[in-house]
């Protein structure tokens, strides 16, 4: 296709883009790396093996490996609900599933707050029967399960609606049960979508700071995230140290990206096979049923 | 896909066991909820106490430390943060939580010296060699000075760097409330931001460059030499500075419920040892102890200062009288 603009303004406009992506994407990366490594490689990994930066990221991860499988469940079932069945209210429940990703996360903290907190809903109730949920790893997990819940229904809806359920249909009717269904049909056609859902929800779950910091109270080696172990560290004057876990953060991101992009480009090649595969049988079938 | 569920189901007891091998809940434990830069004491002090405990009991104990802003960390004691003790920069927090019935009402007399194991000052902090000739806090009202302080109305610092302008305009001749305010609302309007609290403000003067004198705690311009190296910048002590308590308190609520009341006293007490005053001096905060002081002297150069109690008469009748909406500092501000 021939371009109607000049070349000048073709080279232009990529370098602004190009420019900007620098300027906010990889310039801050750069700052942080150079900033954990300000103090030398000595300092920087005194920094990560400190007992307090190991147990914040134990706890970030042990959070986000509690949460996605809850994330799966959960996901799948919305998800395949309302792609493959009509019902009363499910415009409220596709409403319901994106309401994490119109609060703030603060306000997510705090209304667990108000709901598990002393002062809160079931406070006493909770405090008389000695159970801990917001100050301890409970609260934490089930911020970050709420905040993190529409990634997976999210990518999984408009994928299912689109595959539509005649394969499932098709299933049932030559003798499948529900769960073998749900195995060899439903699962195969979704896998990558739902891989892709599980990457995003786990990047949100290490990375979420706003709510987490509400419940979490800050107890060194206890409640301690990773993101929220960076911020205390900053406001202690210890740079390198806040820097250095914000680059295990960075790293993190990373490879998160990584899987995205393999992920993403699995799903692709995998649609463009599908796609070659049907081509020829649907012409075959056509000149067939042709006499 | 199957292999998928396994390998959830075994992170699952990977996770687990990291969070296992996190502490649990001992029977002998205690939570000190405190400010957000008084780890480095707390850090060398909790193995002092740990071992006095060992010698005085017998028992091994485990202690247990959250940072934050201060403001922040009282309202998530008052939201069921089992702190057994807080240890706070400003009496108006730990007002906050006897407001609340957490803690007893004359807190401040359970211990010696107001509650307050050691001390700081306001002081200055200048550029290099001091070109702006900054000496005391007439200079800093001057027009053409730039001073970096914390936000008065949201932070400790602010707020002690507001009490101590306008204690000093107060005590000068002639000296009233309404010269004071004048006073303090010429010393604001030199401040071209206010920062969102005081490790902001001291990025704001020693990294993004702006201003030319920046109010700070004395203990805090030592971790500033630990982060920018000490000859970025020389420290100046005005003639007359507001000393700054830092209040500890027992918090009844929670040491009853978890049988923990002579643990959290012992380590209270213990901060006025002759361990933890020196442990406070060497973290350059000014000890309770005069011997230890005079010892430290080279560290703490003198200084007159007067109290909150004194000027004020206390943080139950500054704290609304300044801070609150409709204060002095809303008055400055709207006339500004």
């Amino acid at each position: 296709m021939a371009n109607a603009e000049p070349r000048w303004l073709r080279w232009a406009l990529t370098g602004i883009a190009l420019a900007f992506l620098f300027l906010f994407l990889a310039l801050p990366l750069l700052a942080v790396f150079g900033e954990a490594l300000a103090g030398g490689w000595r300092a920087f990994f005194a920094a990560l093996k400190d007992r307090e930066a190991l147990s914040a990221i134990g706890l970030t991860l042990f959070i986000a490996l509690f949460v996605l499988p809850f994330n799966v469940v959960i996901g799948v079932a919305a998800a395949w609900a309302i792609a493959k069945f009509d019902f009363r209210g499910k415009s409220l429940l596709i409403t319901l599933i994106d309401l994490p990703f119109a609060v703030s996360p603060v306000v997510v903290g705090l209304v667990f707050l108000l709901i598990f907190g002393a002062q809160g809903l079931f406070g006493p109730w909770l405090s008389a029967h000695d159970i801990k949920v917001v100050f301890a790893v409970p609260g934490m997990v089930l911020v970050t399960l709420f905040i993190t819940f529409p990634f997976v229904a999210r990518e999984l809806i408009p994928l299912m609606q689109a595959q539509g359920k005649d394969e499932e249909e098709a299933a049932i009717s030559l003798g499948a049960t529900g769960w073998q269904m749900f195995r060899r049909v439903t699962l195969p056609n979704i896998k990558w979508g739902l891989l892709y859902g599980v990457i995003l929800a786990n990047a949100r779950a290490m990375g979420e700071f706003g709510a987490v910091s509400v419940v979490s109270g800050h107890i060194r080696g206890e409640t301690n995230t990773l993101p929220l172990h960076v911020e205390i560290l900053y406001n202690e004057y210890n740079a390198v140290g806040a820097f250095a876990s914000a680059s295990v953060l960075a790293l993190l991101a990373l490879v998160t990206l990584v899987a995205k992009t393999l992920v993403e480009w699995q799903m692709r090649k995998e649609t463009e096979m599908l796609d070659t595969a049907l081509t020829p049988e649907k012409v075959d079938q056509e000149s067939e049923t042709r006499p | 896909m199957s292999r998928l569920i396994r390998d959830f189901l075994l992170g699952l007891v990977v996770a687990g066991a990291v969070a296992a091998s996190v502490p649990a809940f001992a029977e002998s434990s205690l939570l000190n909820v405190s400010y957000d830069v008084a780890r480095d004491f707390y850090k060398d002090y909790n193995p002092m106490f740990q071992k006095h405990w060992k010698a005085k009991t017998g028992e091994a104990v485990e202690l247990k430390q959250s940072h934050a802003g201060s403001s922040k960390q009282v309202r998530a004691v008052a939201d069921g943060l089992e702190a057994d003790v807080v240890t706070m920069n400003q009496a108006s927090d730990v007002d906050f939580l006897v407001e609340k019935g957490l803690v007893i009402k004359d807190y401040a007399k359970k211990f010696p010296n107001n509650a307050s194991p050691y001390t700081s000052t306001m002081v200055f902090i200048v550029r290099k060699g001091n070109p702006k000739a900054l000496q005391d806090w007439p200079d800093l009202v001057k027009p053409g000075v730039q001073v970096i302080l914390p936000h008065p109305k949201s932070t400790g610092n602010g707020r002690y760097s507001y009490l101590a302008a306008w204690g000093f305009a107060l005590k000068q001749p002639g000296g009233n409330d309404k010269t004071a305010q004048e006073f303090v609302s010429k010393l604001l309007r030199n401040a071209p931001l206010f920062a969102a609290g005081g490790r902001d403000a001291t990025t704001t003067f020693m990294q993004r460059k702006i201003g030319d004198v920046l109010i700070s705690f004395e203990s805090e311009a030592e971790l500033i030499a630990k982060e920018f190296g000490k000859g970025e910048f020389d420290v100046v002590y005005p003639s007359l500075s507001i000393l700054t308590e830092f209040p500890v308190a027992i918090v009844e609520k929670v040491v009853d419920k978890r049988g923990t009341r002579k643990l959290a006293q012992e380590y209270l007490d213990y901060l006025w040892s002759k361990e933890g005053q020196e442990n406070a001096a060497q973290n350059y905060l000014r000890p309770r102890d005069a011997e230890l002081l005079k010892k430290f002297a080279a560290q703490f150069p003198a200084i007159k200062t007067f109290t909150v109690d004194e000027v004020f008469g206390g943080w139950p009748k500054a704290y609304p009288a300044h801070f609150k909406d409709g204060g002095t500092f809303d008055q400055i501000y709207q006339s500004k």
